[in-house]
């Protein structure tokens, strides 16, 4: 037994320790330099793509928030153009039904003033015309006259005639 | 602890696995022996083929590096004597034939373990024991490869990481994320649970180191072929490491456990030395199987290659080659999964330790 240990450590001892030193040292600059680099960076993306999958489900949700929503609102949209539409419509048709009235009212005027005018003017025209005739018959009365009385003694008959239709008064 | 035990059983099951190998070897050789006259008797011996040193010299430690043929890399020797510090090349041993002179002592290689031997070049016991070896073995190299490598690998990983913040991963990135991906969800998170992070570091460098180190083991030529994690050292070192991770992060729920377990107190004297050794057990299973493991992988794969110097024969070379590469690509696997193996019952131990009951 005894020559079994004899010069283990002798032997053996220098192995033990240099395998020793080279765990450590590969371990303390692996461990600094590598393995706390590349775990911190594995953890890192990890969280990261986590992350970025809870943002797409998220993103997803809104999306179908949004749409929801977009749906709504144009459904509200369309409801209310039908609306506006039909207002104006009626507002046309009023537009349009007042705009006649009012034509017609007017015309009717205008129809009645026209026809004033046109009553005056013949009346105008009447008179005048009755004058011109006056005016006509003294004159063809004045030519007859004059022409009957061109000699003096027709003259005188004439005034004779007249005198004693004076005296006669 | 008793790794010389462990080394001479490691042997014995070396034995069995080649048994048939033996038995072909002996037979052949002894036959060769008797045919030889007796003045080739020493030749022969130099030339006959012995598997079992064979192997145990290709899965052991070294202060050689074999790269191919007769060529090897000397490495440093560094020597803890009473006296002071040595510092030379293994280049001066010879390869164990040659005794060299330091300036305290002369060493010599001795099972390529260095010993002291005195003038005569006789090992001298009594000053061996002041001598500590600290060289940069086959090993101890192999381990700082291992190392730098996965430095590189994760300090460009991490700048990547900085430079495509918050982008998907690329390139070299994306093939190490999923594993780091794993070590955390499938090692760390479902075993110790949500205060994981802590260990993660740990986690990974021993999950890391363990792998790249088995990946290496299995490449035949020079930066490979260590059996690091095959090593019993190594794997003590390691199992070490959790030990003292596991205990130092334990809660009192844990030492609750440990020393008033919910039994009747007269079964408290076999409960706690059962707990007691419960908590170096635990451990000492992950010591052995990862070491078991990878070293059975080195031996098989070994002896596969033996077979074509064990029969002389060039013609066994495909059926050897082709069982070698099924066994490479097992071995593959395995690296994998004895670095999980490893760092999942690791995470389990952490997450027995820091586990809150609520009885």
């Amino acid at each position: 037994m005894e020559e079994l240990f004899d010069g283990l450590l002798n032997d053996h001892l220098g192995f033990v320790v240099w395998s020793t030193v080279a765990f450590i040292i590969l371990l303390v600059l692996l461990g600094k330099f590598a393995w706390k680099p590349i775990m911190a960076a594995i953890g890192e993306r990890e969280r990261f793509i986590e992350d970025a999958l809870l943002k797409a489900e998220a993103a997803k949700q809104e999306m179908a928030l949004l749409t929801a929503e977009n749906e709504s609102l144009m459904k509200q949209a369309r409801a209310e153009r039908d609306l506006i539409l039909a207002e104006a419509k009626k507002l046309k048709d009023q537009i349009v039904n007042e705009a006649k009235d009012i034509a017609n009212k007017e015309g009717a005027r205008m129809i009645e003033n026209a026809r004033l005018e046109i009553n005056n003017q013949k009346a105008i025209a009447l008179a005048d015309v009755k004058n011109q005739v006056a005016t006509l018959s003294i004159e063809i009365a004045e030519k007859i006259l004059r022409k009957q009385l061109e000699d003096a003694h027709k003259q005188d008959e004439l005034v004779a005639d007249l005198l004693k239709e004076v005296k006669l008064k | 602890m008793d790794f010389r035990h462990i080394l001479k059983i490691k042997k014995v099951t070396l034995s069995t696995f080649l048994g048939v190998f033996f038995t072909l070897l002996t037979v052949q050789s002894f036959a060769k022996q008797e045919e030889k006259p007796a003045e080739h008797a020493e030749n022969a011996e130099t030339e006959a083929f012995n598997p079992t040193v064979a192997i145990l010299e290709h899965i052991g430690d070294s202060h050689y590096w074999h790269v191919g043929g007769s060529t090897s890399i000397p490495l440093p020797i560094i020597l803890f004597t009473d006296k002071g510090t040595e510092f030379f090349s293994s280049s001066n041993f010879h390869h164990g034939t040659e005794a060299h002179e330091g300036k305290y002592y002369t060493y010599k290689l001795i099972e390529d373990k260095i010993k002291v031997v005195n003038a005569a070049g006789e090992l001298d016991k009594e000053a061996s024991k002041h001598v500590y070896d600290f060289s940069i073995t086959k090993n101890v190299l192999a381990i700082w490869i291992g190392g730098i490598l996965l430095l590189i690998i994760f300090l460009s990983v991490a700048s990547a990481y900085k430079k495509r913040e918050g982008k998907a991963p690329k390139g070299f990135q994306s093939l190490i994320e999923p594993v780091i991906l794993f070590v955390r969800d499938e090692i760390a998170r479902p075993n110790i649970g949500y205060r994981y992070a802590r260990y993660m570091p740990v986690l990974l460098t021993i999950f890391f180191f363990i792998w790249i180190n088995n990946m290496l083991g299995l490449i035949p030529i020079f930066p490979g072929g260590a059996n690091v994690t095959g090593n019993i050292l190594f794997t003590f070192m390691l199992s070490t490491a959790v030990l003292l991770i596991v205990n130092f992060s334990a809660n009192k729920y844990y030492w609750k456990h440990i020393f008033m377990p919910d039994v009747p107190l007269w079964l408290y004297p076999i409960m706690i030395p059962v707990e007691l050794i419960g908590i170096i057990s635990k451990p000492f299973a992950l010591m052995i199987r990862l070491y078991a493991n990878i070293s059975a992988g080195h031996i098989i794969v070994l002896s596969l290659i033996s077979l074509i110097f064990i029969f002389k024969s060039l013609f066994l070379a495909p059926v050897s080659v082709a069982f070698v590469l099924f066994m490479d690509v097992l071995e593959l696997l395995v690296a994998f999964l004895q670095a999980f193996i490893f760092t999942m019952l690791t995470a389990l131990f952490i997450g027995t330790a820091v586990e809150e009951h609520h009885h």
